[in-house]
């Protein structure tokens, strides 16, 4: 059969030139990038994000004391050159626990929202789009997970995260936030499945597990996102709630929550020991909503901005 | 200027009406200066395709538009002016003086009051009637308009009316009130061509029952032809051309008239020219060129038409006006739009005669069942939806078979059940040799490779997510062809549309072109069967016509062949070599397309044809239609033997011994002749078009 499409001989010299290749047609990975930088909320958002990292992980390499060491010429000293944001009623450095709260809170929350949002597309989709038994035994996983209280096992679950086992801690946090998402993702995916373009591609011989990765899960990606971006301040606030009681980061280690939860109690009288930690928390939270606006509006053709 | 055919003064005057949404640089013109007028008893119908604001001109002249739409010029309803008029003036005008006909006859209706109510409350709004009186009346529009047991259906809530039974109530409702004018927007574009009849004939019969005048507003110039007196063509928001429908018809005077009446396949015409698309696309209502807007699309642009936008001025005499400059050139007949148009290539030599030619689809004793079930918790069977109860057809290389039939008769599930390769619940379908119910994965895939399809609706069947070029690379991908780039840019040509649209999405393209980027998708693999699902039936009709011949040249280029299901008749007529009709899930006739169209054998499809409007007013005028009654059963609960019986003109003309046979024997489809078969016991030829 090949061979029938015949081209007209200037086609082909067209063709063979190296002009007639060079159609520039970019990957979809590059058009959303390039869409997601030439938004203004894109380009705050990640700068801001990357600030905060730069921050958290290079700060305190540069800046004179630990987040363990203790100044015992200085206790609950307000903002100076010698302790940035001031130092605890201990003697502890606000800038150098923050910026450590802050590594396991960045690194903690933006980690536990990806993992729950990739673990809702991916049971959501599948289950939705394959139905019959997959369908019922992940929505019955989901709906076990729904009832259990998490609050309660992650708290009973505490001393494993001690000794620096926070990834651990992580997929802890990552299992309980999913399921509404997936119930969510998987009715979407119903009504997606009905669809021409899915028809057509299984029609083609397109693998299902292909189309669900190509053609449900970029489709449903609005709503991924925006799930995603909550889920970023829902497991940072969770960690935060679970230190607070003392559960979650165990100390010497610290995180934002254990620094507002100890600094609530002073914050009247020593604003610097809770604004400084309350403060970057807010950034944090903004930073990932301005990304994931903007990564919607990538993801999306047909959004009017960023186009 | 004055009518001779209809007297008296004009119950509706549009004079220089407009509609603008929005304001500044964005606002979209919609309506650019439309008068017309109607007389008593006169049909004048307005014609145009998507977005030509023949739909938004109506909503202006009933009042409906919403508040940030801004109208101007007059609207005079029996010398009345309406626009500007307040809500409670105008509700005393709706109804009784001017009614209106929708399009969608289900949001037409309450769905929460019976539908004899819903008439008894138009009747009542206006007139000084009684609950009793105002009920007796609906139950006599109801049958005036041709519902069955009109008392008892009066008490029935729309959704268990039929699309046809539903257009038929509101018909009734526009009538209640013995109005002057009636409205009907696309009044049967959402019906099926038989249902279409049936209003249509309703329509009249109510026209004569009130002397009103009626603004026809279709895109379907075969339906205008037959039924209206006056035609107004509508382009990019302003008329383009007006006079009575022959004239207009048979001497066009706008450019733009002549390629919508040559882009139109007809029913009555076998012979394989090529269709005239327009090119282009209408432009878009808030960024119109400043000359002629059919300029960039019209064959016969000359540098002065971009100066200025024509005006309307009567060309031939004073009732037939053209907004064109040439006009006159073209009355007199010194310039024609004839354009030089490519042939399609020639099929090789003389092709081998269809029985030696191999068979590409197989399809015998197809089956498919779906279960009707009850209860939320414990699901029960409660019966059977027979949605294809035993087809036979088989595809031969280098062929076009055209399924057809009316919404319900089960060729959307044929063709599902021919593309998933699964093994059907009953009967045989075999592609290109193989039998699809004893596959392994890897034949399949290799099936399906050689097997691809086109769908209807091009927004929709591509990803909106995905670039062009992923789209078009995607089968490449799932059959592992390496370096998809240089075939997706042949594709591209290959569809007429450029490589620099690969990086754009599908929202991007008009639906024509969207269609043309399913259709090379389709090609991308060089399969030898591709499966048409009602691939035109989206578009409007001058881009219709460019599709159309993309696949006509397409196929005879690479020898493919296409199993092409449609509902439009005339489209399967131009493109089709044979053609199936089915009827509730069986074939009814299958065989030659002109054997058929011209001497079709069984009732249904005999039927079916003469309902079909021809684009031809004389010839129109002058045909029989045979007009079935009801609707379709339902599939759940076909009738016994003959499932065409229940609406059968024949079994209504034969002997009761004869009609025994009708109702005990399951008729199969038996040859009459040739490779043309009917499925009816008391077949015979019948000329229809």
């Amino acid at each position: 059969m090949s061979g029938h499409v015949t081209l007209p001989d200037e086609q082909l010299a067209e063709q063979s030139s190296p002009g007639g290749v060079g159609v520039a047609v970019p990957s979809r990975g590059r058009v959303v990038a390039r869409r997601f930088f030439g938004s203004w909320g894109g380009r705050a958002g990640f700068a801001l994000l990357a600030v905060m990292f730069l921050a958290a992980f290079a700060g305190p390499l540069v800046y004179p004391w630990g987040y363990t060491d203790k100044d015992f010429t200085a206790f609950l000293t307000p903002p100076s050159p010698s302790h940035w944001f001031g130092t605890l009623q201990t003697g502890a450095d606000v800038f150098a626990v923050t910026m450590r709260g802050m590594q396991k809170s960045l690194v903690v929350g933006l980690l536990a929202a990806l993992v729950s949002t990739a673990l809702a597309a991916i049971v959501g989709a599948f289950a939705g789009y394959f139905l019959g038994w997959t369908d019922r035994v992940l929505m019955w996983v989901a709906d076990l997970l729904l009832v259990l209280p998490a609050f309660l096992i992650l708290a009973v679950m505490s001393p494993l995260f001690a000794a620096g086992q926070w990834p651990l801690f992580v997929v802890m946090l990552a299992l309980f936030l999913w399921m509404v998402t997936s119930k969510v993702v998987r009715g979407m995916t119903l009504s997606l499945k009905e669809r021409e373009f899915i028809l057509a591609a299984r029609f083609m011989g397109v693998s299902p597990t292909r189309i669900v990765f190509r053609h449900v899960i970029p489709n449903l990606s609005s709503l991924l996102v925006v799930d995603a971006t909550l889920n970023v301040s829902a497991a940072i606030l969770t960690e935060t709630g679970l230190s607070y009681f003392g559960f979650g980061i165990q100390p010497p280690d610290v995180s934002l929550g254990t620094l507002i939860a100890d600094g609530s109690k002073t914050a009247t009288y020593a604003p610097w020991t809770f604004w400084f930690a309350a403060g970057l928390l807010i950034v944090t939270v903004l930073a990932v909503n301005l990304i994931g606006d903007a990564l919607r509006d990538a993801f999306d053709p047909s959004a009017r901005r960023a186009r | 200027m004055s009518d001779p055919t209809h007297p008296g003064a004009p119950v509706l005057e549009v004079a220089d009406l407009s509609v603008t949404f929005g304001s500044g640089p964005s606002a979209v013109r919609a309506v650019r200066g439309l008068n017309y007028e109607v007389r008593p008893g006169e049909v004048l119908g307005i014609v145009g395709e998507s977005g030509s604001g023949k739909s938004v001109a109506s909503m202006a002249v009933m009042g409906l538009l919403p508040p940030h739409a801004r109208v101007s010029g007059s609207v005079k309803l029996l010398g009345t002016e309406l626009l500007g008029a307040s809500d409670k003036r105008l509700a005393a005008f709706r109804g009784r003086t001017i009614s209106m006909v929708f399009q969608d006859p289900l949001s037409a209706l309450t769905p929460v009051y019976r539908v004899g109510d819903q008439i008894a409350e138009a009747l009542t709004v206006h007139q000084d009637l009684t609950r009793a009186e105002a009920r007796k009346r609906a139950v006599e529009l109801l049958d005036l308009v041709g519902i069955p047991h009109p008392a008892e259906r009066a008490t029935a809530f729309p959704h268990e009316f039929s699309g046809g039974m539903r257009q038929r109530a509101v018909i009734a409702m526009a009538i209640a009130n013995d109005p002057d004018v009636i409205i009907c927007d696309e009044p049967t574009t959402a019906l099926d061509v038989t249902i279409q009849a049936q209003v249509l004939d309703v329509l009249r019969k109510a026209q004569r029952e009130t002397g009103a005048a009626i603004v026809m507003i279709t895109h379907d110039l075969g339906v205008v032809a037959g039924f209206v007196d006056r035609v107004l063509v509508m382009y990019a928001g302003r008329p383009v051309e007006i006079g009575s429908v022959d004239e207009v018809y048979y001497h066009p005077l706008m450019p733009y008239t002549m390629g919508l009446l040559g882009s139109v396949p007809r029913l009555d015409q076998g012979e394989r020219g090529r269709l005239t698309p327009i090119d282009g696309n209408p432009p878009s209502p808030a960024a119109l060129p400043p000359g002629c807007p059919f300029e960039p699309r019209c064959r016969l642009a000359v540098p002065e038409c971009r100066l200025a936008e024509p005006p309307l001025r009567p060309v031939r005499h004073s009732r037939h006006l053209a907004a064109c400059i040439r006009a006159g050139e073209i009355e007199r007949g010194v310039v024609t739009t004839v354009p030089k148009l490519p042939e399609i290539p020639e099929e090789g030599e003389e092709r081998p005669p269809r029985e030696s030619r191999r068979v590409v689809l197989g399809v015998e004793d197809l089956v498919k069942h779906y279960p009707l079930t009850r209860g939320a918790v414990f699901k029960r069977r409660v019966g059977t939806v027979e949605a294809v109860a035993g087809v036979s057809f088989d595809l031969r290389e280098g062929e076009t078979l055209g399924l057809v039939g009316e919404s319900g008769c089960g060729k959307t599930t044929t063709l599902m059940e021919i593309l998933k390769l699964a093994r059907p619940q009953g009967g045989r379908v075999v592609v290109l040799g193989r039998d699809i119910s004893g596959l392994v994965a890897a034949d399949r895939m290799s099936v399906r490779r050689d097997m691809q399809v086109v769908f209807q609706d091009p927004m929709s069947s591509l990803d909106p997510r995905m670039t062009v070029y992923d789209i078009l690379a995607e089968p490449l991908r799932a059959h592992r062809v390496r370096e998809p780039g240089p075939r997706v840019r042949d594709l591209l040509r290959l569809v007429g549309l450029e490589p620099e649209h690969a990086a754009r999405y599908p929202q991007d393209f008009s639906g024509g072109q969207r269609q043309r980027i399913g259709i090379a998708r389709a090609l991308a693999l060089e399969p030898r069967l591709v499966v048409l699902d009602e691939p035109v039936s989206a578009l409007d009709v001058s881009i219709q016509a460019g599709v159309i011949n993309l696949l006509e040249e397409l196929k005879a280029r690479l020898g493919l062949s296409y199993l092409f299901v449609a509902h439009d008749l005339s489209v399967v007529r131009h493109i089709a070599d044979r053609v199936a009709v089915m009827y509730l899930g069986r074939i009814a006739e299958v065989g030659q397309v002109d054997r058929v169209y011209d001497t079709p054998m069984h009732p249904y499809t005999q039927a079916l044809l003469s309902a079909v409007p021809l684009p031809d007013p004389v010839v129109e005028r002058a045909r029989r239609r045979i007009l079935l009654e009801g609707d379709l059963p339902s599939p759940a609960d076909p009738p016994s033997g003959c499932r065409f019986r229940t609406r059968c003109p024949l079994y209504k003309a034969i002997g009761e011994t004869e009609r025994l046979r009708c109702v005990h024997e399951e008729p199969r489809v038996r040859p009459m002749g040739g490779d043309h078969g009917a499925a009816c016991h008391y077949a015979e030829s019948l000329d229809v078009v």
